[in-house]
């Protein structure tokens, strides 16, 4: 779902990026610099995790999990996922060099209302009770994604909108395989270590 | 079905780029720069010669680059098949003369160029970004960008993950085999979205454990919340000479556009 160079006006480039660049302070500065490590790998196992395919009919779609980064990492899911975004776009030149900024709140922008919306029903109900919210989670923030790349698109020009909606359109089966998933791997990440949920919460509750 | 990623030997973001080019030994943060401003340019440029200029430019950096044309056309070819079905519409959502119809539907000439120029500026940037950046080494990547004066952290949490992408993706696959030894296929179906989903949770787990173990591997050695970066080298002529030629590039680009948008 990125959006590649020369679509986006300036306008929304600037925005996206001033955007950016405040939510990677916000999250950087929720991650001391011994978090690093742990903020490292986990990103490390985001980047891994968007680049397994699940099979959709006769094709396939590649998962972007940032429901589950939101879930996890809070805040510290923009710089996170700006690092993913960075490095396949130096690496495999995929997505765009001005649109970084754009794709980055495309993608961790939902993350973090995810997280705030429903990370307390993770933490504090039963495992399936969480399985529940994770699920909803992990579709909202494909949901969420979708609507940011569409007003992206939509501010640059009239003639988007149409794609606009089609991108949403065609990512329905995404948000259900996404939210199955992401309530699924809630569900034992909540029996297996339930710390994978404190780790980055500004709060530390009982640690 | 496993990863887009082939397993070479080098690992995920390790570009295979062992033959010499003249681009090698330059600095990284003229090459970050160079890139970007390269970017920011081609993306404001609205004159299809100019544009082309900037397209064959980007093919000759990337030739120059010596990079594996067969994998970086491949990957070009994949971002143009992505772009395709956004730019499809546009000739029929963007109002304008007529110029042809499918199913009764008119295609107008606006939307058609503004198509066209999309697919000229997303392909110059790319093949200029992987000409100047992809025979990047990973780590001197996150070494240039603290040079540029990127927020410290940032560096050492893009050092993090590029040392840990290769072990996670091993990781994964090793639990992917485990998985296809108890017989699990994917398909479209709960049961494999349910099993993926595991798979990911596991990884996670098994990530914030490790990253434990690192921590206290660190603190064993010292660590007392410090990190260090060493001082970027400073710039060589070879440098100088490429910046100036760049800049030249770009700012004939500007100024054929500024004389075309005053000849109008």
């Amino acid at each position: 779902m990125h959006i590649v160079d020369g679509a986006l006006s300036m306008p929304v480039l600037v925005a996206g990026s001033a955007i950016a660049v405040a939510g990677i302070g916000i999250g950087l500065k929720q991650m001391p610099i011994e978090k690093i490590p742990a903020a490292g790998v986990l990103s490390a196992t985001f980047f891994v995790a968007s680049l397994v395919h699940v099979p959709i009919g006769p094709s396939s779609v590649h998962l972007i999990v940032n429901g589950l980064a939101g879930l996890v990492l809070g805040w510290a899911a923009f710089p996170a996922l700006f690092v993913a975004l960075l490095l396949q776009a130096v690496f495999f030149g995929f997505g765009g060099l001005t649109v970084l900024g754009v794709n980055t709140v495309d993608i961790a922008l939902p993350a973090v209302a995810v997280h705030y919306l429903c990370r307390p029903g993770i933490v504090r109900g039963s495992p399936q009770v969480a399985a529940i919210w994770g699920a909803i989670g992990g579709a909202l923030a494909i949901a969420l994604t979708t609507v940011c790349v569409g007003v992206a698109l939509a501010f640059s020009g009239e003639g988007f909108v149409a794609a606009a909606k089609l991108v949403f359109v065609a990512h329905l089966p995404v948000m259900a395989i996404e939210g199955v998933l992401s309530g699924a791997a809630i569900h034992l990440a909540r029996r297996v270590k339930p710390e994978l949920f404190e780790a980055f919460s500004p709060r530390p509750q009982g640690a | 079905m496993g990863t887009v990623v082939r397993a070479d030997a080098t690992g995920v973001l390790e570009t295979a780029a062992t033959r010499r080019s003249p681009l090698e030994r330059l600095d990284g943060r003229v090459r970050i720069v160079a890139a970007a401003a390269f970017a920011l340019v081609v993306v404001a440029l609205p004159d299809f010669a100019a544009l082309i200029v900037a397209l064959a430019a980007a093919a000759g950096v990337m030739l120059a680059a010596r990079l594996p044309v067969l994998r970086t056309l491949r990957r070009v070819v994949a971002m143009d098949t992505f772009i395709v079905f956004m730019i499809a519409l546009l000739p029929f959502t963007v109002p304008g003369d007529p110029l042809f119809s499918v199913f009764g539907f008119p295609a107008s000439r606006e939307g058609l160029a503004e198509g066209a120029r999309i697919a000229l500026v997303a392909n110059a940037v790319v093949l200029m970004a992987m000409g100047l950046l992809a025979s990047f080494e990973p780590v001197g990547f996150g070494r240039a960008l603290a040079g540029l004066g990127a927020p410290e952290r940032l560096v050492h949490l893009l050092l993090f993950v590029v040392r840990y992408i290769d072990v996670l993706e091993q990781e994964q696959q090793r639990l992917r085999r485990a998985m296809r030894a108890r017989c699990f296929r994917p398909a479209t179906s709960r049961h494999t979205w349910i099993s993926i989903g595991h798979l990911v949770g596991m990884m996670l787990i098994r990530a914030l454990e490790r990253s434990e173990r690192i921590l206290k591997a660190m603190k064993c050695r010292g660590f007392t919340d410090r990190l260090h970066l060493d001082a970027p080298p400073r710039l060589g002529r070879t440098d100088l000479v490429f910046a100036s030629c760049f800049a030249g590039l770009l700012f004939g680009l500007v100024l054929w556009e500024v004389v075309r948008a005053a000849g109008h």
